[in-house]
């Protein structure tokens, strides 16, 4: 028991080693969550931007959390995917053979989404520099739009890996992220909520995305926050800690 | 007790309500060559995932190199390896950082050198980096087995090694389990196949419905059986010798 305990760290970080190879040798992975986002975000800018109304001068600044949500959302369902095939193939019966943590190959794919989340935020980041977006946010706001970002990551990560490990066929792993994926456009990540019907307005103001889209929003055009942080940081943490506990379930039981 | 590498007595389990092992007993020798035979679904990779910690089994003990499965896990982890039925190889990776990760994994203090050490054993280095996804099945079991190796375990189990193998595969595989053995390391073998049993097992034990119902050496349980009669029967090769022999000339020529 020493001995794996000791060794968690360095086991974890080959894991991570491994599966960040697994992303940078797919070119389709790659493809998804950077060129996706950003396809979107020019379609909204360029296209249906000209008649959306926010209320704001910059909309690539309105847009921007949103799109970064949908980056990580569709980045996320490769968790799912991966963690699919490696229950499959084998690999994770010889890795739970040897005396390494039991939940260290677990350990590795979830740092593997956290760091090319973080890769395709950046990327996307960046080219909607480009575009035209602007923050004169300090560095405190930025580190508290990473925090809110990383555990965004963190909780639908929990819940991919939940999709990953029960799933019966490699469809069933990808499933679960489409009605995912609508959340941010029932939001108001991309028109103010005021525009919609009462029953959707309703429900958009009250779902996670909302609120942390609204949270970062105001971080970076120097806003008070009010309490959509700490709202968007409960759902987030809620979640987390949910599929957190299902997905170790699911693991103890079926790896 | 101490010259025996595995120590199964009484062991069960059930998926559900259908009793797969029934109370297997066993015992295997330190350095031997034990063959598991039996039908598909006769429990063998059962058997093979409880003594690699894999699974918990409902009743009976299992000793593994010395530690109880159940109460020293970490110990048995240490002193195996598992070789599964499905390959298990990263086909993303190439075939040296295959072996790397597991010497990593291992803790070994040069993985490197470790790699570069197997790759040339198995006759891998021509193929090292290219990624696996591109191997043939035969070179998929062979890094598979190469693996296995990593950290020079006591007690290797490899469950259905050559199943999916073409002939010239099978012997190679076969070969290197002879090696393994000539070096001291205890091998763990399940197969269907009858003729795979008889060239490499020194010991065979025959599971079926959940126990096992003959256990000794190849002339142990031949001796089950009714003397043999002598016949004259015309020697006729096999398709696989046919086979063997023309894929031989091939390369001869």
């Amino acid at each position: 028991m020493e001995a794996t305990r000791q060794y968690f760290f360095s086991d974890m970080s080959v894991m991570l080693g491994r599966s960040m190879r697994h992303i940078f040798r797919s070119m389709d992975t790659i493809i998804t969550v950077t060129i996706m986002p950003i396809a979107m975000m020019l379609l909204f800018v360029y296209v249906f931007g000209g008649a959306i109304q926010t209320g704001t001068a910059n909309y690539v600044n309105y847009l921007l959390p949103g799109i970064l949500l949908i980056a990580i959302i569709s980045g996320i369902s490769y968790t799912a995917y991966h963690l699919f095939m490696d229950m499959q193939s084998g690999i994770f019966d010889r890795f739970h053979s040897m005396p390494i943590a039991h939940s260290a190959a677990l350990w590795g794919h979830v740092l593997t989404s956290l760091v090319s989340n973080a890769i395709s935020v950046v990327v996307v980041i960046l080219v909607e520099l480009i575009m035209g977006f602007r923050s004169s946010a300090g560095v405190l706001s930025w580190i508290a739009v990473a925090g809110i970002l990383a555990l965004f990551t963190l909780a639908l990560t929990w819940v991919a890996a939940i999709a990953g490990l029960s799933a019966k066929s490699v469809d069933g792993a990808g499933a679960f992220s489409y009605p995912i994926i609508f959340l941010p456009f029932v939001s108001s990540a991309f028109v103010p909520t005021e525009s919609m019907p009462s029953g959707v307005r309703a429900f958009a103001e009250n779902q996670p995305v909302t609120s942390i889209v609204d949270a970062i929003r105001a971080l970076l055009s120097r806003k008070p926050v009010g309490n959509d942080i700490w709202i968007a940081l409960a759902w987030c943490l809620g979640i987390m800690i949910v599929a957190y506990i299902f997905a170790m379930r699911v693991y103890k039981k079926r790896a | 007790m101490q010259n025996q590498a595995i120590h199964v007595k009484g062991l069960q389990k059930s998926y559900k309500k259908l009793h797969v092992l029934k109370g297997v007993d066993f015992e295997v020798e330190k350095g031997s060559i034990f063959a598991l035979l039996g039908s598909n679904g006769a429990g063998k990779t059962t058997i093979v995932k409880i003594l690699t910690t894999l699974l918990k089994q409902d009743g009976g003990t299992a000793i593994v190199n010395g530690f109880d499965i159940t109460s020293k896990p970490d110990d048995v982890r240490q002193s195996i390896s598992l070789t599964g039925q499905f390959a298990a190889v990263d086909e993303i990776l190439t075939g040296r950082e295959n072996l790397v990760m597991i010497a990593r994994l291992r803790h070994l203090k040069d993985p490197r050198q470790v790699a570069d050490d197997l790759l040339n054993r198995f006759g891998l280095t021509d193929a090292a980096d290219r990624r696996v996804s591109t191997y043939s099945g035969g070179m998929c079991r062979r890094l598979d087995i190469a693996m296995s190796l990593i950290g020079k375990p006591q007690i290797i189990f490899l469950d259905e090694p050559t199943t999916g193998l073409d002939p010239e595969a099978r012997i190679e595989v076969w070969k290197t389990v002879k090696e393994l053995a000539n070096n001291g390391t205890t091998v763990f073998l399940t197969t269907q196949n009858l003729e795979e049993a008889e060239q490499l097992a020194d010991q065979i034990a025959i599971l079926h419905e959940g126990r096992i119902i003959a256990n000794g050496t190849l002339a142990d349980l031949k001796k089950l059986f009714p003397p043999a009669k002598v016949e004259y029967v015309e020697k006729q090769p096999s398709l696989e010798e046919i086979f063997l022999a023309i894929v031989g000339k091939k390369e001869e020529e």
